[in-house]
């Protein structure tokens, strides 16, 4: 790794050790990557909280919020008086949404914990977005921006969308980003890696989000770490389409950069997206494809009574919201039933405004912010059965919380709402 | 210097790698063919995978020598691999295929010794309950056969 003199000088102390402990670690992790050199960022989106039993008692014990992020967010062995962050940096979700505590079965001390962590964030100069769509709520890198950023979903908008650069980072190396505005140059921040790998042309149409979501657990079982390029669109697909298809094909596979030719900005043409690149696989999708991809997604489901639903993952957008507000006018949840709906708070204080929260309440529903069920890992009391319009959660959700977990349309999860049954199938 | 029963007496092979992280460690081998999740497809506080259809559902990395192609889902990867070692159930070491982000980072924070880009395929040569002794700094990961044990 060369450093140029500025670097050199933070690793070699001038700004404190906590800037060189930064350094240290994006040195080791640099040169772990065969990276030769860092890249100036000034858009980093990271975590930082401790929202979980175990961070909690590990502040309590090492001495406070500057503990944690010394060994969680830079790899410290001691723990160093953390300084205010060097460049624009905005938070990921976290452990539970902290005015749901109770419903969240979240315990007491770990919710009064969280405005001790949330004011030391603040006072670090953090922004509390709290959402792991950092660009649905004013973090939105332009193209070409080197950014560092972690969550999968995120990654893959800001990098295929948005056409700016970051890797998927982690909370280590997010942490030290936000210290030194740095981050080793590698993997999508050099152009040649941004290439295309694998075309996929399209032999049936892809319209709504459950059908990008069912396309993107395809393809990213498929090129699993590579570059899909997609060719064959007719319908240009929306934000909330583009994020439940990267959300998708980055749990599946680890899809952190796509390809849609004539719809993102690196690929106006099969040719622009490949920039040079022989494709490595041809591959068609059609029905036995679609048809696979949801089988796959819906493995865990045996029982059709349904005890839980969860939208919002990624973080609802407000048109989401919008659309589940529809669905559920005039409706109720069933009495054996939840419905939880996760947006961003700055979407959530829109939605109240909007009269959308009474709506979803009025139904018996839930509008919860900052957090999901996966990274919580709360769910009603005994709920054996799941149903879920993200394809991301119906991947991770049993895995995490051993439920079964059906995977089916926004209008499918909301039927199954008020119902308490799941009626929903491949059309 | 060596007992009677040194299994390097047994035949062993050695592979030669690039250095993620240095030091020395030795253990019994853990191998798949699956890619491994880190945040949602283990347990931190057990080392146990949980992905559903994981190769290695249910079976814990503790102290042993994963040998896997490389990480894949989140990027709570390194978190996830970091709190392994804060707990007490980190991999013994780490030997895998394909260079990413996550796995960069993780390896870093779990401070395992670990290796890639060897010269044979690691899947092909190592089983699972093999004794393997990796040097990180040198890059060489020496392999005892479960056969010849």
């Amino acid at each position: 790794m060369r450093l140029n003199p500025d670097e050199q000088a933070m690793l070699d102390g001038r700004d404190g050790p906590a800037v060189q402990r930064a350094m240290d670690l994006l040195m080791r992790y640099g040169q772990a990557l065969g990276a030769e050199r860092l890249v100036d960022t000034n858009n980093v989106c990271g975590t930082v909280a401790a929202t979980t039993p175990y961070m909690r008692d590990f502040a309590a014990r090492k001495g406070g919020m500057d503990a944690v992020f010394s060994e969680f967010n830079l790899d410290s062995d001691d723990v160093v008086p953390i300084p205010p962050v060097k460049v624009y940096s905005t938070h990921l979700q976290l452990g539970f949404d902290p005015r749901q505590g109770e419903r969240m079965a979240i315990p007491e001390q770990t919710i009064e914990f969280y405005d001790k962590g949330a004011a030391y964030t603040a006072g670090l100069g953090v922004n509390l977005t709290n959402t792991c769509t950092p660009y649905q709520v004013g973090n939105v890198p332009t193209r070409g921006e080197h950014c560092a950023w972690m969550e999968s979903s995120a990654v893959v908008y800001c990098n295929s969308v948005l056409g700016a650069r970051t890797n998927t980072e982690g909370r280590e190396s997010t942490g030290a980003a936000m210290l030194t505005g740095k981050i080793p140059y590698w993997g999508f921040h050099v152009p040649e890696n941004r290439r295309g790998t694998h075309l996929i042309e399209l032999d049936v149409d892809v319209k709504s989000t459950f059908e990008w979501g069912l396309l993107g657990y395809h393809i990213g079982e498929i090129v699993q770490e590579k570059v899909p390029v997609v060719a064959g669109i007719r319908d240009v697909p929306n934000l909330q389409r583009l994020k439940h298809f990267g959300a998708s094909a980055s749990s599946s596979g680890g899809v952190e950069m796509y390809h849609l030719v004539g719809v993102t900005p690196e690929a106006p043409t099969v040719e622009a997206a490949f920039g040079g690149n022989t494709p490595l696989m041809r591959l068609r999708y059609g029905e036995a494809e679609r048809r696979a991809a949801w089988e796959k997604l819906n493995h865990t489901a045996r029982d059709r009574e349904v005890d839980y639903v969860m939208l919002g993952c990624p973080h609802y957008s407000l048109e989401q919201i919008w659309e589940a507000c529809q669905l559920l006018k005039g409706r109720k949840v069933h009495e054996n039933s939840a419905l939880w709906i996760f947006t961003p708070r700055a979407i959530k204080a829109v939605a109240d405004q909007n009269g959308y929260t009474k709506i979803i309440e009025d139904a018996g529903a839930v509008l919860m912010s900052d957090s999901c069920s996966a990274m919580s890992r709360a769910i009603p009391k005994g709920t054996k059965v799941a149903a879920l319009d993200s394809a991301k959660h119906a991947h991770y959700l049993p895995a995490i919380m051993g439920v079964q977990a059906w995977f089916g349309t926004t209008a499918d999860c909301i039927d199954a709402a008020c119902t308490g049954r799941w009626n929903g199938r491949l059309a | 210097m060596s007992s009677v029963l040194e299994p390097q007496a047994a035949a062993t092979i050695v592979l030669k790698g690039r250095t993620v992280v240095g030091g020395t460690s030795a253990g019994e081998a853990l191998v798949t063919t699956d890619r491994i999740s880190g945040w949602g497809g283990i347990d931190s506080k057990t080392g146990t995978i949980v992905e559903t259809r994981h190769q290695l559902r249910g079976v814990s990395f503790a102290g042993k020598v994963l040998v896997f192609p490389g990480a894949k889902g989140s990027s709570g990867w390194s978190n996830a691999f970091h709190l392994t070692r804060t707990m007490g159930v980190a991999p013994a070491a780490m030997l895998f295929n394909e260079m990413t982000t996550k796995i960069a980072l993780g390896a870093v924070v779990t401070r395992c010794p670990s290796v890639t880009d060897f010269d044979r395929d690691p899947l092909s040569v190592i089983e699972t309950g093999d004794w393997v002794e990796v040097d990180g700094d040198a890059g060489t990961v020496t392999v005892t056969k479960k056969s010849a044990r």
